[in-house]
This record gives C-alpha cells, structure tokens and sequence, in this order.
C-alpha cells in the first residue's frame, strides 16, 4: 500500500483522486454509489453568482471515445450552493474544491468572497476556460492578460488558506505562456484540462447537432492532449502543482497524469458511464503504484520527466513495470 | 431507494416484432424497481470508445423467484450502442445501473386510467396497468406505432384487461391512425380519472391536450437523449413549470422521465424561453 497523500498547495488531501467540476454536480447523487468523503476532494460543478438556466437542448452528443456537451453552466447560483450543496458535502465530511465561473473579474471576487473561510471549502478552482459560454473561443483562459487578471484578483480576494487553482484550456497556441501568466498572477497551481471545443453535425438534420452549436469535447477521447499538457507545464513551473484530467476512465489512465507531473486527478466523464468510476480508479492507481514499487505517490508525481538512466535504475528502488520488479526479487 | 450497479447475467432475448425483450438477473434493481424506472446499460464491452449507457424503461421486474430477481426492458435498435446490446446472448452479462428516475405516481384507490403507448414506449405501461389494476382501477389500454412491427406488447396487454385497441400509421395492424385519435372516446367511455403515456414527443403533447380537454391528468414518460441517467450530467434537461408557476430546466433522468403533461412547455422544447429560472443570468457572456 503506497502513501498516496498528497499536496495541492497548502492543502493536504489524503488519496490523489478527485470528481471533476462538471461531471458530478455537487456530489450527492454519486453519493448514492459510494461514499465520497473517501475521495481526494469532491470538485463541484462551476457555480456563479446568481441562478443559472444553461443553455437549450439538444445539449450532448456522443463521440468516438468521447462526447460533446453544451450545458452552458447550468447552475443555482452561490447562495443556494452554499445553503444546500456546501451543506450536504460538509455533513458527508467530504473535502470540497469549489470550482467558481464568471463572466467578468468583479463576479469572480464576489464568489471567493463568499466562500472565504467557509470551513467546507478546501480549494478553490477558478474556470476561466469553459467553452460554453458566449463569446466562445474568447474564453479568458485564451488571453494571458485576462487570465493573470481574473486569477490575480481571485487570489487577493480569496481566502488566503484555501489554494487557488487556474483551470486551463488547451484550446490555445502557447498553454505555458499562458500558465505563466496565471503563476505570475498568484496562481497555487493549475486544473488541466477542461474541454475542447467542438462540433457535430447531425448528417440526417444536416444541422449542428447541439443546441449550442458548438461543445466541450471530454472523455478518453482528449487523454493524449491532457497528459501533454500536464507534462508541458510540469516541465515550466515544476514548483507548481498540478490537478490533472481529461478522459480518465482507469488507474493506469491517472497513473500516467501522475508520472506526467499532476499531484491529483480528476476523473470526469468517466461518471457517467461508470457512476463508480471515481473509487474504481482511486484502488487500480493503488494498486498501480505498488506493482511499480513506488512507497508513495508523492515520488510517482513526475517521475517520467526523471532522465532514463536514474528511472530505469533498479538502484532507485523503483521498476519500470512489474516483469522488472519480479525479475529483480528472484 | 438508491439506484445500484449490477454485473446482470443476460436469462433470455426475444425477439418481438421489430424489439428485443431482454430479462436479466439483476436482484438489486428487482428489489425496489416500481413501472416508470428506467435501467441505464453499459453498450459496447471494456475498452469500448461509446462512453455513455443507453436507457430503458423497465417493462418488468421480479424481486424473487428461480433465478433470483430479474428486470425486464425492450430495446430497439437504432445506432451503434443498441446494436451491441441486441446482439447479446443468453448466458452473456450486461453491466446495469437501476431502478433510475421517479416512477408513475398513482392513485391511492381505484380510478379509471387510460394507458397510452407508442412503439415500445409501451413497455413501462404494462406493469404500471398491472399495479392499476391491482389497486382495483378499470383500465384501457391504447397501443399505436407506426407499423404492424413496432408495435409492441399487444397480446400481454389483451391478457391484462380486455379493452386494448390498436392503431397504426399505415393500417397494417388495427385501425389506421394515430393512437391518440382513439383517446377522447376512451376517456369518455370508463370516465378516466388520469391518462398515462410513453412514447414519442409528440404523441405525449398531443396525449397532454386531449388530457387537458377533458380536464384530467396525463402523465407522460418522455424519452430524452441522457449522458449518465443518474442526474450528473445535466444534459436531459425539459423546461417544466414548478408549483411556483416558475419555469425551470428539469433533468428528465431524476425529476421524471414521468411529468405531469401540462406542466411540460412543449412548444418551448429546445428553446431557451426568456422567462426560465435563470435565462437572464444566460446573456452576456
């Protein structure tokens, strides 16, 4: 059994696995399946300021090992979070990291103001990249000035015990220049990936097939481009830890965030196919890390950037897969 | 209740009409599984590249017997996923998350009902049209496809209760029409008190109207595309008006698949009414 606490920022949690913001509301319902206080931290769907209707439907379409969705952030506003979502999660003794969405920096502060020193609040995930909203492919995560302003004025405004995470799109030419910006502007660390923003066209309709014409593509679909980006940014800002996610569907899926530099996963559109999906990664990363002969996740986090020579070495205690370490025991 | 995920070894497939009935062994679902709950099947195997369950309503369950608890559903094909499923054999295991969603409320005495099914939207009407009847409720049951092989459940429902009629498009089985062209005339003959239904869009409008015509009840099981069933995912949403008068975007996977027709602002379907809880909240960014 590896140590598999780990830290992101200031905050300790006690396994690496973690909901993904969007993929399972405020928790409750994935409690019917299992107990979530066992995760690393329940991240709840991004909340705004006031109540939200989202957008009209048709808002999901499947795609090859993947789906697009256009939900655009429906939501019931932070009052009624707080009341009943934040509520729940606290009775549940579950670690929460709220995930927060706005439409200019003001709504950004107004909603770390509210959650400043709530004792459920964990860490808060600031979403700067969700594709559905209007000016779409403008999203603030595409601009380093808007994205060091939002993140800058959350972290000032936040409370200064709850680390501030960046979630980022991948959807941009330079995703380190922009991570730059956000750690310049006092970013705790990053959430990578949300979406990619796509498209489906209905071949009988000939028309787009959602209503928002355009989606967020998750799901395993978009792993290659999430473990990249992981990798990239853990390469640039290696002080700077990182929750990663994008199509996480198994352990060795999330071992692979690990080993490219991520401290947790989220698992997300796994949910919905598997609601177990959440606990049944968090014991195949287990039992992942100790076929591999890691004591801790802690010396998993980025261990693939280690040169060849150090990570192959029987030496480090350490086996690149589990025929190595077999060999080596007899 | 809390829905559960099963590993539920496949008893038998049967081929009815343009359907496949499958009866899985599923005793945790069995156990709290009432007519209107849906089941949620994983398609496609393990490394699999469609991600989401597909969802059917229940057309039986029993809790205990030879083979333990078993859940009934239909299911017709029409993409990739429902083409795994109905290649499925006997012996064969299907991964299944239930009972799902709120089940048709009923009357706490007897009270004339008529049932109304469109294609295999039958399939949750039969067990609900037993439990009516159970409750001592006088029940007709209307069956309506498009053709003669997509309709479904016809002879279960001549044995339950005698008075079934039957409709299709093309004439090919029954009267030629719409199922609901046959609803007023039932209504009015056991005096119903509620009509339910399942089936396609349109038909469960056009069932609401007549309902309202008469100045009764319809309760309707709509059929909306769904990622996860469970109410994570928030894409099966309808605008249903609540008992504040106020429009909300309700998830049909846990709020129904059962509405109150009237309640349900068809015509704004796919829309996004100005006047929805939270639509001010949409502009701007």
């Amino acid at each position: 059994m590896a140590d598999l606490t780990t830290q992101l920022g200031s905050l300790t949690l006690p396994n690496p696995v973690l909901t993904a913001s969007g993929c399972s509301a405020a928790g409750r319902e994935l409690g019917q399946f299992f107990d979530v206080s066992r995760l690393g931290a329940v991240v709840t769907k991004s909340i705004m300021t006031r109540p939200r209707s989202g957008r009209p439907t048709p808002r999901m379409a499947e795609t090859p090992s993947g789906m697009l969705n256009s939900i655009g952030l429906q939501g019931p506003g932070i009052d009624s979070f707080i009341e009943n979502d934040l509520a729940w999660l606290a009775e549940q003794g579950a670690r929460t990291v709220v995930s927060i969405a706005g439409g200019h920096t003001d709504e950004y502060v107004a909603l770390a103001r509210k959650l400043s020193g709530h004792p459920a609040v964990s860490m808060i995930e600031v979403n700067i990249s969700c594709p559905n909203v209007e000016s779409r492919g403008q999203v603030f995560a595409c601009d380093p000035i808007a994205s060091s302003r939002v993140i800058g004025a959350v972290r000032r405004a936040a409370d200064p015990a709850q680390p501030v995470f960046a979630k980022l799109s991948p959807d941009v030419t330079d995703l380190v220049f922009i991570a730059r910006a956000c750690a310049d502007a006092g970013a705790d660390g990053f959430s990578l990936i949300n979406t990619l923003l796509g498209m489906v066209i209905d071949t009988d309709t000939m028309a787009p097939a959602l209503g928002g014409i355009t989606g967020g593509l998750s799901g395993p679909a978009i792993r290659p481009v999430a473990v990249r980006c992981v990798w990239q940014v853990k390469k640039a800002l290696p002080h700077l830890p990182i929750l990663g996610m994008g199509g996480i569907r198994s352990g060795l899926d999330a071992l692979q965030f690990i080993l490219a530099g991520a401290s947790a996963v989220s698992v997300g559109t796994a949910v919905f196919g598997d609601p177990n999906a959440p606990v049944r990664v968090l014991d195949e990363l287990d039992a992942a890390l100790d076929e591999r002969g890691f004591a801790s996740l802690a010396d998993a986090v980025g261990y693939a950037h280690r040169d060849p020579a150090e990570r192959l070495s029987p030496a480090s205690g350490r086996y690149p897969h589990p025929a190595a370490a077999e060999a080596a025991a007899q | 209740m809390s829905p559960v995920q099963e590993t539920a070894e496949i008893l038998s497939v049967q081929r009815a009409g343009d359907y496949y009935h499958f009866t899985v062994v599923a005793p945790g679902i069995a156990q709290h599984a009432k007519p209107g709950h849906f089941v949620a099947v994983g398609v496609g195997g393990e490394n699999t590249s469609m991600i989401l369950r597909r969802a059917f309503a229940l057309y039986g369950a029993t809790p205990s017997g030879q083979f333990a608890g078993t859940v009934q559903f239909v299911v017709a094909e029409h993409g990739a996923g429902t083409r795994w499923i109905v290649q499925r054999q006997a012996g064969e295991s299907l991964d299944i998350v239930g009972p799902l969603g709120t089940p048709f409320p009923v009357p706490s005495g007897p009270s004339p009902a008529v049932l109304v099914g469109g294609g295999y939207g039958t399939a949750p009407l039969i067990p609900l049209a037993q439990q009516l009847l159970d409750a001592g409720s006088p029940v007709e049951i209307l069956l309506g496809a498009a053709t003669a092989s997509r309709l479904f459940g016809e002879l279960v429902a001549k044995r339950m209760v005698g008075a079934v009629t039957v409709l299709t498009d093309d004439g090919s089985a029954g009267q030629q029409g719409l199922v609901t062209d046959a609803l007023p005339a039932a209504i009015e003959r056991i005096k119903a008190e509620v009509v339910y239904a399942c089936g396609p869009m349109g038909m469960l409008r056009a069932v609401g109207d007549i309902a309202r015509e008469h100045a009764i009840h319809a309760q309707v099981a709509v059929e909306e595309s769904m990622a996860c069933g469970i109410g994570v995912c928030m894409t099966c949403v309808l605008p249903v008006r609540g008992d504040d008068g106020r429009t909300r975007f309700l998830r049909s996977c846990v709020d129904g698949p059962v509405f109150d027709a009237a309640r349900i602002r068809w015509s704004d379907v796919g829309t996004l009414p100005p006047d929805l809880v939270g639509a001010d909240a949409m502009g701007g960014h």
